[in-house]
C-alpha cells in the first residue's frame, strides 16, 4: 500500500451555500485503500462535501478551488434507494442498465452481482422484490449494488444509521469484509461506528468548517470496542464532539439526545 | 379485502334501492316522474337484448376513446417531461384542451367527424387527455431525489435515466390518472351519442326520454352505471396487477 497516493484531493476549497460560507480554504485528501471516517454534527456541511465528491450538484452553492477525484466511485446513502419495480437481482445490477457498458461488461456485472448476493446471504431471495425484504436485507442489496461495478472508491453516507443495533453490527462486519482494499469515505454520526471501522477518523467542525484528523490506526477494522485503548479514544471523541455541538450557533447541548448522554461523563 | 369491498358495495346498492322504493311509495310518485326499482327491473329484463345490442356500440366507443386518450395523454406527458423547453409552449395547449366545455363543442365534433364512431371517440379522447397528461407529467417530474442521485452517481445518460427510472417511478401517478379516466370515459361516449347519433346507450336514453318512457330510461341508465363501474374496477384490477408497488388507497 502506498501511503503517498490519494484518491480524493481537495485543495483551497471555498464553498458557499446560500450566501453562507461553509468551507474556507479547506484542504483534505483521502489516502488510497484506506477507510476514512468523517464525523461531524448535522448542518456543518458534511452532505455538501459528500455531494461535491460524488459529483452530485448541490443547489444554491458556489464553489472555488481544486477538487480532484482520481478514481471512479460508487455511492450509498442512508436510504437504500432500491427501485421497487425491480427484483433484488436487477436492483443489484442496476449499473448494467444505467451505465454505458458493453455486453461483456454487463455480463460481468451480472455475474458479480450473483456472487456478491451469495456472499451477503441473499441468494435465495434474488427474485424477490424490495417490498418483501426487511430493512437490513434491503441495505445489503444496496451494498451489493454499490460494489458490483468494482469501483475503487466507495462513498458511504451513514449507510447503517436506520438499522437496529444488531443488524448494524452485522452489516459493519460484512462491509469491512467486502470493502477490503477499497478507498472508503464513511460519513457517520456514531463515534463508536467510526472507531470500530475507520483506519483514520477525521472531524469536521467550526464555521467555516475545517477538518482535523482525530486518530489513525495501524490495525484494520472491525475493532473490539471494549479494548482500553479504544475506550480512551471513545471518551475523548465524545468530549470533543459534545463541545462542538454546544458551541454551534443557536444549538443548546440539550437539543441533542447525543449530547445529553455524554453530559455526565 | 376484495370480499369486504364487494360486501360494502352490495350493501350500498341495496340501501340505495330501498331508499328509492321508499321515496316512490311515500310520495306516491307517478311512473313517468320516478318509476319504482321493481318496475325498472321488469323493463330491463324485457328490453335487455336491445340494450345489450346498443351497449356494444357504447362499449366500443368508450374503450377506443380510453385507449387513444391514454396514448395521446402519455405521449404528451413524455414530451413535456423530456423536452423541458417545449413544455413552455405545450402546457398552455393542454390546459386549453381542458378549459373547452366538452358538452358545448360536442355538436361541432359531430359536424366534423360525422354521426358515427369517430366523433364519439374524439369527444372521449378530449375529455381524458387532460387528467392523464397531468397525472403522468406530475409523476415524471417528482422522481425521488435518492433515485436521481443514484442514477447520476452511476453516470446514467438522460435517456437511460428516463427509461429505467423516471418512467417506472411515474407509473403510480399515471395509475391514478387512468382510474379517473376509466371513470369518465363512458361519459364522453354518452355525451357524443346524446348530441347526435343513431346508435348506442346515449341514443337509447335520449329516445326513451323523448317518449316519456322513464322506466326504460332508468333501465338504460342502470346499465350505463354498471358498465362504468365495471370499467373502473377492471382498470383498478389491471393496475394492481401491473404496478404492484403502488401504494394505493382502498375503495
Amino acid at each position: 500500500m502506498n501511503s503517498r497516493s490519494f484518491d480524493v484531493y481537495l485543495k483551497n476549497l471555498c464553498l458557499w451555500y446560500d450566501e453562507h460560507l461553509l468551507f474556507h480554504n479547506l484542504n483534505w485528501s483521502l489516502p488510497s485503500q484506506q477507510w476514512t471516517c468523517l464525523l461531524g454534527q448535522s448542518g456543518i456541511g458534511k452532505s455538501t462535501l459528500l455531494r461535491l465528491i460524488t459529483g452530485l450538484s448541490a443547489k444554491n452553492s458556489k464553489l472555488q478551488g481544486t477538487v480532484l477525484i482520481t478514481k471512479p466511485l460508487a455511492y450509498l446513502g442512508q436510504n437504500d434507494a432500491l427501485l421497487p419495480w425491480l427484483t433484488v437481482f436487477d436492483n443489484a445490477c442496476l449499473s448494467a442498465r444505467l451505465g454505458s457498458y458493453s455486453k461483456t461488461e454487463k455480463r460481468m456485472i451480472k455475474k458479480r452481482a450473483q456472487y456478491l448476493l451469495q456472499r451477503v446471504g441473499l441468494e435465495a431471495v434474488s427474485n424477490f422484490y424490495p417490498r418483501q425484504l426487511s430493512g437490513g436485507m434491503r441495505q445489503r442489496v444496496a451494498l451489493v449494488r454499490t460494489l458490483v461495478e468494482e469501483n475503487p472508491l466507495i462513498v458511504l453516507d451513514e449507510p447503517f444509521s436506520r438499522l437496529d443495533a444488531i443488524t448494524r453490527y452485522q452489516l459493519q462486519n460484512l462491509a469491512v469484509e467486502l470493502l477490503k482494499n477499497k478507498t472508503v469515505l464513511f460519513v457517520t454520526h456514531d463515534p463508536a461506528e467510526a472507531l470500530r471501522l475507520g483506519d483514520r477518523i477525521d472531524l469536521l467542525s467550526g464555521q467555516p468548517a475545517t477538518i482535523k484528523t482525530f486518530a489513525r490506526f495501524t490495525t484494520s477494522g472491525p475493532r473490539d470496542l471494549s479494548s482500553p485503548e479504544i475506550l480512551t479514544l471513545q471518551k475523548k471523541l465524545y468530549q470533543i464532539l459534545s463541545a462542538a455541538y454546544s458551541n454551534h450557533s443557536g444549538l443548546q447541548p440539550t437539543d441533542h439526545p447525543f449530547a445529553l448522554k455524554t453530559a455526565g461523563q | 379485502m376484495i370480499s369486504a369491498r364487494l360486501r360494502r358495495l352490495s350493501f350500498l346498492i341495496f340501501g340505495l334501492l330501498i331508499l328509492w322504493e321508499g321515496i316512490v311509495f311515500l310520495f306516491q310518485l307517478q311512473p313517468y316522474i320516478l318509476p319504482s326499482p321493481d318496475r325498472v327491473f321488469l323493463v330491463l329484463a324485457a328490453k335487455l337484448p336491445l340494450i345489450a345490442h346498443e351497449a356494444l356500440t357504447t362499449i366500443t366507443e368508450t374503450l377506443l376513446g380510453l385507449l387513444l386518450g391514454t396514448l395521446f395523454g402519455c405521449a404528451m406527458a413524455l414530451l413535456l417531461a423530456f423536452f423541458q423547453s417545449l413544455s413552455l409552449w405545450l402546457l398552455p395547449l393542454v390546459i386549453i384542451s381542458q378549459a373547452l366545455p366538452t358538452f358545448a363543442i360536442a355538436p361541432l365534433f359531430v359536424i366534423w367527424f360525422g354521426y358515427g364512431l369517430v366523433s364519439k371517440i374524439a369527444i372521449t379522447v378530449l375529455m381524458l387527455f387532460f387528467p392523464i397528461t397531468s397525472a403522468f407529467y406530475d409523476g415524471l417530474r417528482q422522481t425521488d431525489s435518492d433515485w436521481l442521485d443514484l442514477a447520476k452517481a452511476m453516470k446514467a445518460t438522460k435517456w437511460r435515466l428516463f427509461w429505467h427510472v423516471r418512467i417506472p417511478a411515474a407509473l403510480p401517478a399515471l395509475a391514478s390518472g387512468l382510474r379517473m379516466a376509466a371513470a369518465i370515459a363512458p361519459i364522453g361516449a354518452i355525451v357524443g351519442e346524446w348530441v347526435g347519433s343513431s346508435q348506442g346507450l346515449g341514443y337509447l336514453m335520449l329516445n326513451a326520454n323523448a317518449q316519456m318512457q322513464i322506466d326504460f330510461m332508468f333501465a338504460t341508465l342502470f346499465i350505463v352505471t354498471f358498465l362504468a363501474l365495471l370499467l373502473y374496477f377492471g382498470m383498478d384490477y389491471l393496475l394492481r396487477l401491473f404496478i404492484p408497488w403502488e401504494a394505493h388507497e382502498k375503495i
